[in-house]
């Protein structure tokens, strides 16, 4: 049930970059494609009831939640700014070429 | 009687999660529909750091504390794309049938990937092959007592070389695409 929600809001950043015609609006959908799936990963190493993966002194904690997942996501968040941020340049370069964000205007291919 | 469904479709999943996400939802379709941009962005900000509490309730504080940096950083860098720049509105509305055929394709989507799910293992018990592993020797062989560092720095140091190389990249790829020297 709570993995559904989870792909709602994965749909609704996909339709954000399908259908939207703004440069920025297309990049803050392809933002929330990203939280939904590191979300995603980060549900499935939950454990009910789990601890974070952190030991301490004296003493043994059971159930610990799933460290993998959390180490993938962890470099895929710090490669989603990268990302972001090299979408951001290009805007903005296209930007001063054409003067608009608007997808349909930008037609001229020629550099 | 609507709260014993409700009770019965949640079942031991935490409550604050449904929160969470359904505030993360709404919050994205904020800033999906919203005609100013700058409120759009402030939007997703508000989705991001949602995710970052939903992180800890998860039982993630790394990843909280990294999303938490990300996302301010990420709205500082769409900012300054968005300010300063006066036709910020993309004027004429969409095409009826794109959105028509789009929301098909994402409702077919969305129901081939919710049969798919259910071979997932079950919400809260996952299966931890690996882990295991992890989980048993990561102190006696690293010496981390957080085992998220364990195995990013040791175990699968590979792919964080991988990772500082896409880092890399992209912000060499930034500043040759934004620099003013050089430019015809």
């Amino acid at each position: 049930m709570i993995y559904l929600l989870c792909l709602i809001l994965f749909c609704v950043g996909l339709y954000c970059i399908i259908t939207k015609r703004n440069l920025i609006k297309i990049i803050i959908g392809i933002g929330i494609v990203e939280y939904a799936i590191n979300l995603f990963f980060i549900l499935i190493a939950y454990r009910i009831r789990g601890r974070a993966p952190i030991l301490a002194q004296d003493q043994v904690i059971e159930n610990m939640v799933d460290p993998l997942p959390q180490a993938i996501v962890l470099t895929a968040i710090v490669i989603g700014l990268a990302v972001t941020a090299l979408l951001v340049a290009i805007a903005i370069r296209i930007y001063e070429k054409y003067g608009t964000f608007d997808i349909e205007k930008i037609k001229r291919l020629k550099g | 009687m609507f709260l014993e469904w409700v009770a019965s479709l949640i079942g031991e999943e935490p409550i604050e999660l449904y929160i969470l996400l359904v505030f993360m939802i709404a919050a994205a379709i904020i800033a999906v529909e919203i005609e100013d941009l700058l409120s759009s962005i402030v939007a997703v900000g508000a989705v991001g750091l949602g995710l970052s509490i939903t992180f800890l309730t998860l039982k993630a504080p790394d990843l909280a504390i990294v999303q938490l940096v990300v996302e301010i950083l990420c709205l500082i860098i769409l900012i300054r794309a968005t300010i300063k720049r006066d036709i910020t509105q993309v004027k004429g509305r969409q095409r009826f049938i794109t959105i028509l055929t789009s929301l098909t394709f994402i409702v077919l989507f969305l129901v081939l990937a919710w049969s798919s799910l259910k071979n997932l293992p079950e919400f809260g018990y996952p299966i931890m092959k690996v882990a295991k592993n992890y989980l048993g020797e990561g102190l006696a062989r690293t010496g981390a007592t957080n085992l998220v560092t364990s195995v990013i720095l040791d175990f699968r140091a590979y792919d964080t070389l991988g990772e500082v190389t896409v880092l890399f990249a992209a912000i060499i790829g930034a500043l040759a695409v934004l620099r003013k020297i050089g430019r015809k």
